[in-house]
């Protein structure tokens, strides 16, 4: 289970991508409203798009992205069969990937 | 002979050892280096553009769409989508001025990438979001105001 769901759909020479990640995305800003504890900061650092190895898109995140992120990109080419990939490293150093095929 | 063949198997072990080490250290320090603490850690937006794209100078332009709501129902999920009808886009950046830590995320765009992005980003109080587009030539952008007053206080 990588957390990552992926939809992927190529039409008129156009691949449209819509994800959606289970993270915490905590920014290390806030405390628990229990204990008055800080939350430790855990967000995504790095998001990483490879349409089969070509990287698409690289985006960087900080706690500012929301919880459970939502992430829509496009790019030309790509065919239905193709593999698409996503996968994300965060401040601690997980990570996770997962791999679509292209509708 | 047996030593000869210990010493290859031992030789190939180590060998391997090296380069899964080589490859570790490259690939930790490569997204190290890649995110950019001057600008993700910078309190206020200038600073944090400085750090991104070396300018904090950016020009508002009709060529970049930017969609977010007048009103956040839940400020720590804010749908914010950018368009540009530009070729050669090759950065998107998302700021919400408000935030502790404005600069919220960027995009760099591949060459097959289209200037489209779409995500959901947290907002600390009513503020401008502003998507910050680098092309080949140009430095431009958008903004708009969201209330965000009904929302919880997320950072």
């Amino acid at each position: 289970m990588s957390g990552i769901r992926i939809r992927a759909e190529a039409k008129d020479g156009i691949t449209s991508v819509r994800s959606l990640i289970t993270h915490p995305m905590e920014s290390g800003l806030r405390k628990d409203s229990e204990t008055d504890e800080p939350i430790p900061a855990q967000f995504i650092q790095e998001l990483v798009c490879k349409w089969k190895d070509e990287v698409v898109l690289r985006a960087h995140w900080t706690g500012g992205v929301s919880k459970d992120p939502y992430l829509a990109f496009r790019f030309r080419g790509g065919e239905p069969g193709d593999p698409l990939e996503i996968s994300w490293t965060d401040n601690l150093g997980q990570s996770a990937s997962e791999t679509t095929t292209i509708r | 002979m047996i030593d000869a063949r210990r010493r290859r198997v031992l030789k190939g072990a180590l060998a391997a050892v090296g380069v899964a080490f080589a490859t570790g250290l490259v690939s930790a320090r490569a997204v190290l280096a890649a995110w950019n603490a001057a600008a993700f850690r910078a309190e206020d937006p200038a600073t944090a553009l400085q750090g991104l794209l070396g300018t904090s100078e950016h020009t508002p332009s009709d060529a970049v769409r930017l969609q977010a709501p007048d009103d956040a129902e839940n400020a720590a999920a804010v749908r914010v989508t950018v368009e540009v009808d530009l070729p050669n886009v090759r950065s998107i950046s998302l700021i919400a001025s408000g935030n502790p830590y404005p600069l919220v995320a960027s995009f760099e765009l591949g060459p097959r990438a289209e200037g489209f992005i779409s995500t959901s980003i947290k907002m600390a109080q009513t503020a401008d979001v502003v998507a910050v587009v680098k092309t080949d030539d140009a430095i431009l952008s958008a903004a708009k105001r969201v209330n965000a007053a009904a929302g919880r206080c997320v950072g």
